[in-house]
């Protein structure tokens, strides 16, 4: 994906000089390996920090949220249906919006780098289209890209944006015949008691420093209920039961929301596969209602809607 | 001062045989990186490591701890009276301590023992740990210890300090308690010549190998309100996603919040770690929030370790260099950065 980098250059400079935008939101290279850097240039002369490979991995929607300028941002396949999610919402406008569509392959998974590497320290990646290359101290190794996309990559179905204003490159082949519930329809098949401790195993390592909500698109609350101190919902200790109440609960706030960014995920300081909450919300999402977040903005978000003539008659 | 030397066999076993005398903390790899746990038969040390993901702090300063407890039963002989919490201040050490993280503790210091106030609990679990620390032969590149006063193998903070000679460990008491801890240890023989010289010459050329300098020779010439109406700051916190990864894996971050918690008629009162990075941090009960925005939280951070911390205790920064956030920060905001562009800012201008 890195020859969209002058693509994405051109773009950005262009949107300044017809004076389209206020300022432009895209990535910048980071300082240290596999890890880019969300940036907002405000100038035709900064489009050259403007960078883009497969360690893109933060939802770049997070930084739209109430503002009140005209911003262009690149958008891949997750991020544009985070927009729409957005849209739909009130938290940013339409028309503030010109949307630099991405068609995108995927992000690596950092940590199954780090591991297949065996945690020695990677210095420096190079991708070559379908593959990279880590390179240490005294190792170099080089590795297919597909074999190591993040996992909500890898079961990705909506590749390409599904709003913008101009794409940067063709449309890519959306991936197909991808089972993306399998490892739900693992748990569902679990007794409650096992899914318990699934769960509770599961983020036993969790230190409650929100980066998995507060890396989420949606998680944009003015005050988050962990945060509420009248009344106060949760215990601010370490308390097993407080930590699996804020991940319960937060994953029931995203339900029709979520469009499996993998950001949650991707910044867990601790390794918690936290998608495992979410993706369940999607799985009943799409089985129950036929819906999957942020396709349109001609639809209401699935849980803010009520129609009197619903199929459903629990809900009449 | 004691000086041994033991095969690395040894030196397991060596530990099992002081838990008699200690409660011992050793890193132990957990899934896909190393954490300080409990040594106990179910643990296998493992020293072939860069560094743990979460820093030691919690072991004398745990995420939360119940400080105080109650009886809100009103016929209770003890109502309403507040009690201490029962502790264990038994002898432990923590062993395979990284110097940055033993040089960490000496940062903190100073805020929880000073002539003004003494911290009961941090003092006493601190007073009551030795510190073996286990040099960096290969110090990693977003290590930069060198720069901030300590060193990969600094002897700050520590009460021995382990050197990996490859198959054996050359093992040093550097104090009183060091010297306790290795005359209580089975096993090893006393360190010759060549293994002395084979240490040196390690410690020598782990500290060539820190490529990362950042200089913070400035900081504390330049004025505060300077620094903070600095026009870096909403180009240092625009990534930033306000998480607690920083604050909460920094060896030397040591805010906190007490809350009550109250289950039917006990109460609790819990010491929680708490982040500069989250709003609530400084919410008022009036509802005011002086740092209601991101950008000043960000700045706080910054400005505590690299500025505020400099000027209030002249002991350099509130950073040991270990790298933490640099590596763990999902934003990656980089410390090594922002702290150029406050040691550089306005260096032209007199003052």
């Amino acid at each position: 994906m890195l020859e969209y980098v002058e693509k994405i250059k051109e773009t950005a400079g262009k949107l300044f000089k017809e004076g389209k935008v206020d300022v432009f939101i895209g990535y910048k290279k980071g300082s240290v390996p596999m890890m880019n850097q969300p940036v907002l240039i405000s100038n035709a002369d900064q489009v050259d920090l403007l960078y883009w490979d497969s360690n893109c991995g933060l939802n770049l929607c997070n930084y739209l949220t109430k503002r009140t300028d005209r911003i262009g941002i690149v958008a891949n396949g997750c991020n544009s249906r985070n927009i729409v999610t957005h849209i739909t919402e009130n938290q940013i406008s339409r028309d503030q919006l010109y949307i630099v569509g991405i068609p995108c392959k995927g992000m690596i998974d950092h940590r199954a780098v780090q591991r297949a590497v065996k945690q020695k320290e990677i210095l420096a990646i190079e991708e070559h289209g379908e593959s990279f290359t880590v390179k240490g101290k005294d190792f170099e190794d080089t590795f297919n890209k597909n074999d190591y996309l993040q996992r909500n990559c890898s079961v990705c179905t909506h590749r390409n944006p599904v709003i913008f204003d101009e794409m940067i490159a063709p449309p890519v082949e959306e991936q197909d015949g991808v089972d993306a519930y399998k490892d739900v329809k693992q748990i569902e098949e679990m007794d409650p008691e096992k899914k318990w401790d699934f769960f509770t195993r599961m983020i036993d390592k969790c230190i409650r420093c929100y980066a998995c909500r507060n890396a989420c698109p949606l998680c944009y609350c003015p005050t988050c209920f962990v945060d509420e101190s009248k009344p106060q919902w949760v215990g601010k200790s370490s308390d097993p039961i407080d930590t699996m109440t804020f991940h319960i609960l937060r994953a029931y706030h995203c339900a029709g929301r979520c469009t499996d960014c993998g950001a949650c995920e991707r910044v867990c300081p601790v390794g918690i596969p936290i998608r495992q909450f979410t993706k369940k919300l999607n799985k009943d999402a799409q089985e129950l209602f036929s819906w999957e977040a942020g396709l349109t903005l001609d639809q209401r978000p699935l849980l803010d809607v009520f129609r009197p003539d619903d199929y459903n008659d629990f809900i009449r | 001062m004691t000086k041994k030397i033991y095969t690395k066999e040894e030196w397991i076993k060596a530990l099992a045989g002081l838990k008699s005398s200690y409660n011992i903390f050793v890193p132990v790899k957990d899934g896909d990186f190393h954490t300080f746990k409990a040594l106990d038969e179910t643990k296998i040390p493992d020293f072939n490591f860069q560094n743990t993901r979460l820093s030691p702090k919690s072991l004398i300063y745990p995420q939360s701890e119940r400080i105080f407890e109650y009886n809100l039963d009103k016929d209770a002989p003890d109502a309403n009276i507040i009690k201490e919490s029962e502790k264990d201040y038994s002898p432990r050490a923590i062993v395979g301590i990284r110097p940055c993280d033993a040089h960490a503790f000496q940062i903190v210091k100073p805020n929880f023992d000073n002539p003004e106030y003494q911290d009961p609990w941090w003092i006493q679990r601190y007073e009551s740990t030795t510190f073996v620390g286990l040099g960096c032969n290969d110090p990693g590149s977003t290590c930069f210890c060198t720069s901030v006063g300590g060193g990969p193998f600094s002897e700050k903070g520590l009460d021995a300090l382990l050197y990996d000679l490859g198959d054996t460990f050359l093992v040093k008491a550097l104090t009183d308690k060091g010297e306790t801890f290795l005359n209580q240890a089975q096993g090893g023989k006393e360190a010759d010549e060549t293994a002395l010289k084979a240490g040196e010459d390690l410690a020598a050329k782990a500290a060539d190998k820190i490529e990362q300098k950042v200089s913070i020779d400035r900081l504390k010439g330049k004025v505060q309100t300077e620094l903070f109406d600095a026009p870096f700051w909403d180009e240092v916190a625009f990534a930033c996603i306000n998480c607690g990864i920083c604050t909460y894996l920094c060896p030397t971050c040591w805010c906190f919040d007490i809350q009550d918690e109250v289950l039917e008629k006990q109460g609790d009162r819990i010491r929680n770690w708490d982040s500069c990075m989250f709003p609530l941090f400084t919410l008022h009960g009036s509802g005011h929030n002086p740092r209601a925005k991101k950008v000043q939280r960000v700045r706080q951070r910054f400005m505590h370790k690299l500025k505020y911390y400099v000027d209030k205790y002249n002991n350099g920064v509130q950073c040991s260099g270990c790298g933490r956030c640099v590596r763990n920060c999902p934003a990656n905001i980089d410390i090594r950065e922002v702290c150029k562009m406050m040691n550089g800012y306005r260096d032209n201008v007199e003052c």
